[in-house]
């Protein structure tokens, strides 16, 4: 092919999604939020969503989801996404309402929040990246980072004695009568990519069918806070994470 | 019926369309009479027992932002919890309707009457430069009242509202004449109304995206710019007061909330014995009634103020009189509700002089 066959709209193989903003992000090259934010714009279009979607942003790295995905936001207060997204799914019952929250976020200060909205069964879908770190404020302990992961509050290693143990949060939530779908997966490969998206688009199905609460676990990377290249990130999330934080569905009914 | 009762009752008329609450004493009467009446099978409003103070508020932070009229009631232990939510709200530029039915504290305090939550109320409580619109009613009709003028202020201001009541209003039993019912907004008024809510674009050409974050700090000080002009407009257009007794009187009593009726019956017994005392009742405890008692100050020759605090308001009071006048201060605690004949004690022991 040459540059200007390449080049020609109707050879176009791979774009960006219509829904995705045309600015530059503020993730670090290799992090997994850019994946999964593609993930959500190519899905809300395909699905024809864009005018009844409302997302709900955290407070972590993905604080200014809205400035990426083309459709409603609120930017809610630390951890407490899930109720926002109570009130705005109860009283827009017809809107798609979806919380992108990150492990801080919806697995420590916000533990209430989603555990009370999930076990409600709010129809909305809970996309959540676990990344075992806090980017945002510079790569301290997260309730999911693993025992002897160094980060700026553990810098010899998690202990158990001093820190506790790290929390399997989606196994809880799978126990919950209000939750339809839990899953984990990861954006680490074209194939887990293909899979993640088969989840979210199952979780926005359910939040419309009005199933319940969906809940999708990104295993995901944080290069700059593990302090890895990209490459050595998904190679450890692969190795290491999974390990304790096994992909696959929990629940799926 | 009760105060706490007629809030509730008030709010389904006037075509609230959620309400986010969890139960504490002495408001949980508010959440209690929703749920019997059943709302959501009338009008279409949505009740739900959150599972914390903390969720409620946030739950009000996304009915606000979606542009619907929700409101939230507590009482002092549960409006600490509020707090942030608050902030934020305030923050977003959002209307909503926040109740407090002020008992006794610090900490968990009692479950008493007071107005000890005045400071919290008037200049902030959360963090940041910001203010909520407080009015403070005296008897049952004004609880039922201050729903729809909550609301109509704080959507004309795009600016929460709090109802600072005292347990003694939300408690107490009082014939009240509710609002003629009225329908809650359709999805086209409340887009109409509310361009910047986060409805889903439904055809919009441009996303609408709520939020209190700008990490950009020249922009953020406009914000906060455009935050303060509201606040002066809100101070501009919006001080309500009643007096009574003002036009002859050498001593004045500021009392707000029920205190103010039991200060009132004191002014009578004074006005009996010869001694001419007015009241005035800040209605909106922000913005506050600053002129009239500026005015006042140059009439009378001493101010009381009278509160179920440690003295409070006596700072905006003090304030306001541009120190003209002595202003002191009478306040119980703990839940004590004082008698008209202590009031009396309280403005003799200051102004000894009245009595003669």
């Amino acid at each position: 092919m040459t540059p200007e066959e390449i080049i020609n709209p109707a050879n176009r193989v791979y774009s960006r999604p219509r829904l995705l903003t045309e600015v530059n992000t503020h993730y670090c090259p290799g992090c997994s939020h850019g994946v999964v934010h593609r993930i959500i714009a190519e899905l809300l279009e395909e699905m024809g969503l864009e005018d009844r979607a409302v997302g709900v942003a955290p407070v972590g790295c993905a604080v200014f989801a809205y400035n990426y995905i083309d459709v409603d936001w609120v930017e809610a207060a630390h951890g407490r996404a899930p109720a926002v997204a109570t009130a705005l799914n109860r009283l827009w019952p017809d809107n798609l309402v979806f919380t992108y929250q990150g492990d801080g976020d919806l697995a420590a200060i916000g533990t209430a929040e989603t555990i009370h909205a999930a076990n409600r069964g709010e129809n909305i879908a809970i996309i959540f990246i676990n990344n075992a770190i806090y980017g945002m404020t510079g790569g301290q302990m997260a309730p999911t980072t693993l025992i002897g992961q160094k980060t700026a509050t553990t810098p010899y290693g998690r202990r158990v004695d001093l820190n506790g143990n790290p929390l399997n949060i989606s196994d809880l939530l799978a126990q919950l009568e209000g939750t339809c779908l839990v899953t984990r997966q990861a954006v680490h490969t074209p194939a887990a990519v293909r899979k993640a998206k088969a989840a979210i688009k199952k979780a926005f199905e359910n939040a419309l069918a009005k199933k319940g609460t969906s809940v999708v676990e990104i295993v995901s990377t944080c290069n700059s806070g593990w302090k890895m290249t990209p490459a050595q990130s998904n190679e450890w999330m692969a190795e290491h994470m999974t390990a304790r934080y096994p992909l696959g569905d929990l629940k799926n009914v | 019926m009760k105060g706490n009762e007629a809030i509730a009752h008030a709010a389904i008329r006037y075509g609230v369309d959620g309400y986010f609450g969890y139960p504490i004493t002495p408001q949980s009467e508010v959440l209690e009479t929703l749920e019997a009446e059943m709302p959501w099978e009338t009008t279409g409003m949505v009740v739900l027992q959150a599972e914390s103070e903390v969720a409620a508020i946030n739950m009000i932070y996304g009915g606000a932002a979606a542009g619907k009229a929700v409101m939230t009631s507590s009482s002092s232990p549960g409006v600490s919890l509020k707090q942030e939510g608050i902030s934020y709200i305030a923050a977003a530029e959002l209307p909503a309707l926040i109740v407090n039915v002020m008992r006794g504290g610090p900490g968990l305090g009692t479950i008493q009457p007071s107005q000890a939550d005045y400071f919290q109320a008037t200049k902030g409580g959360g963090h940041g430069d910001y203010h909520l619109i407080v009015l403070a009613p005296s008897s049952v009709q004004e609880m039922a009242d201050f729903v729809a003028l909550g609301f109509d202020l704080a959507f004309k201001y795009r600016n929460p509202a709090m109802i600072l009541a005292d347990g003694i209003v939300g408690q107490m039993m009082e014939k009240v004449v509710l609002p003629e019912p009225r329908p809650r907004r359709t999805q086209q008024q409340i887009e109409e109304q509310c361009s910047w809510a986060a409805t889903g674009r439904h055809g919009r050409k441009h996303r609408n995206v709520v939020t209190s974050l700008e990490l950009d700090p020249a922009r953020m000080e406009l914000n906060n710019e455009r935050f303060q002009r509201t606040y002066a407009e809100i101070e501009a257009n919006e001080v309500r007061f009643a007096t009574h007794y003002t036009d002859d009187a050498d001593y004045l009593i500021v009392a707000f909330g029920s205190v103010a009726r039991i200060c009132l019956k004191a002014i009578e017994e004074a006005r009996a014995q010869g001694v001419k005392v007015g009241l005035l009742r800040p209605i909106t405890l922000w913005p506050f009634p600053k002129a009239e008692i500026a005015r006042l100050a140059r009439q009378v020759k001493g101010i009381l103020t009278v509160e179920l605090n440690a003295g409070q308001m006596i700072d905006d009071v003090r304030l306001a009189s541009e120190c003209r006048v002595p202003v002191a201060h009478f306040g119980r605690m703990g839940g004590i509700v004082p008698n008209p004949a202590e009031v009396l004690d309280a403005l003799y022991n200051h102004f000894p002089e009245a009595k003669k």
